[in-house]
């Protein structure tokens, strides 16, 4: 598999239609914020770096340049496993059609206190 | 039927459900991300914009870098440093976005340095003084935050997110431009001198850099209907010389345009002629600062190798040791 493709929360393969991609020259790494204690850690975008310490740093450098995190998470961006994104229609069916998994669907409490 | 007419006939067919798809979520003003199937043209166009962006970026290091060992004092310095190195996390950010369209940074820093690709014309102008770097901040950096708003809803999700982080920042690089001239135009006599002569030298450069105007911008109606840009050429250009316009006045000093004025019929603000030659003279490399500014960033990339040699050694050595010892 070869990097180059996850600014977008998206999954990690190369767009199937996009043009043939050689190997990027560094690997590409996944950079995770934690914004402050009790938050958890969001991801931020991607950068390149030779290992992981570097990307570490450059993480730090180029994504926490006005305190913006308390915690860095990185991540090879190639042990990324996602959901397949040309069946997810299929994949994320089984939700739909259950309004009744939301507190909204239960109508006649209305008005009722602290409930 | 052979294999590859059966392939061939269902590959047609996801094409033809992949652009539905497409067109549903353009029409709702949805997002693309980069899985999504997409028209060969919308992707060349958005890496060719989306790269151009960062190469100016990129590049936009340079006239403002000179300055730091200049600047007047020490929290200027650390001011501008921080400027700078925003301009190189803005690059970075949008190299990243450009990467998701297929095509790798590596590829892409090979087109700038062998002058295969385009960036920003504006950088090609000289920052001959200490006032320049005010005018920059404040016009260059304004026009760009007024171009790179309506890009936060860019119809592709990657290039939207990068220009959201891209805007945050800028607004600092804006202010401080604009403290800059202020402090320079209720100095003395030739601060003031200085402030006005920069906001003359900058002020054409600036509103060019919206692009040619809308008749002349064949590539505009089609990345409007893709809702990569929301708004022309010329209503953002517009709508920026009506912000400085009010702006100019808190600085005292004057834009050099007496054919500024609002026109109550459209609605937009309307300025003097622009000299679009010198516009299509920069931008085919003839610009007073094109070659200096390649040639810099060649050798930067040159005086680099070692480095990244060295990382990229580093790494797959300790990638052995650990490999040995597991």
């Amino acid at each position: 598999m070869t990097g180059g493709s996850t600014t977008g929360d998206d999954g990690a393969k190369a767009p199937s239609s996009g043009p043939q991609e050689p190997r990027a020259a560094w690997p590409l790494w996944e950079v995770f914020v934690r914004s402050s204690r009790g938050l958890s850690h969001v991801h931020a975008g991607s950068l390149h770096a030779p290992d992981a310490q570097m990307a570490v740093r450059n993480a730090r450098d180029l994504y926490t340049r006005r305190n913006e995190g308390v915690s860095l998470w990185v991540v090879p961006a190639t042990s990324i496993v996602t959901s397949d994104p040309d069946s997810k229609d299929q994949f994320f069916e089984s939700p739909q059609g259950k309004d009744y998994r939301h507190a909204t669907y239960y109508t006649k409490s209305e008005g009722v206190k602290h409930l | 039927m052979t294999t590859t007419a059966i392939d061939a006939g269902s590959r047609v067919d996801e094409d033809t459900a992949g652009e539905q798809l497409f067109n549903e979520l353009i029409a709702q003003d949805s997002r693309i991300e980069p899985r999504d199937w997409m028209p060969a043209d919308y992707r060349k166009a958005l890496t060719r914009q989306i790269s151009q962006h960062a190469h100016s970026e990129i590049i936009g290091m340079q006239p403002e870098a000179n300055w730091i060992t200049r600047a007047p004092s020490l929290k200027r310095k650390a001011v501008l440093m921080a400027k700078v190195q925003d301009e190189a996390g803005h690059g970075l950010y949008l190299y990243s976005a450009a990467e998701t369209l297929g095509t790798p940074r590596d590829k892409m820093t090979e087109d700038l340095i062998a002058g295969k690709a385009r960036y920003s014309s504006i950088f090609n102008y000289p920052v001959r003084t200490w006032a320049d770097i005010g005018a920059i901040g404040w016009l260059v950096d304004g026009a760009a935050i007024c171009n790179q708003v309506p890009l936060c809803r860019a119809s592709y999700g990657p290039y939207g997110r990068a220009m959201v982080r891209v805007c945050k920042e800028e607004s600092f690089h804006q202010r401080q431009g604009f403290e800059i001239l202020l402090e320079l135009a209720n100095g003395t006599p030739e601060q003031r001198a200085m402030a006005q002569d920069a906001v003359n030298r900058w002020y054409a450069p600036s509103l060019m850099m919206f692009g040619p105007p809308d008749e002349d911008s064949p590539n505009s109606q089609k990345s409007m209907e893709w809702k990569i840009k929301r708004f022309s050429n010329d209503e953002l250009r517009s709508r920026f010389v009506g912000m400085m316009v009010e702006q100019v006045k808190v600085l005292g000093l004057e834009l050099p345009d007496k054919e500024i004025r609002y026109n109550d019929e459209t609605g937009r603000w309307e300025h003097g002629p622009l000299d679009w030659n010198e516009f299509k003279e920069v931008l085919a490399g003839r610009g007073p600062c094109n070659a200096q500014r390649m040639e810099r960033r060649r050798e930067a990339h040159e005086d680099g190798a070692w480095v990244r040699e060295a990382a990229a050694a580093y790494a797959e050595k300790q990638a052995l040791k650990y490999a040995q010892a597991a």
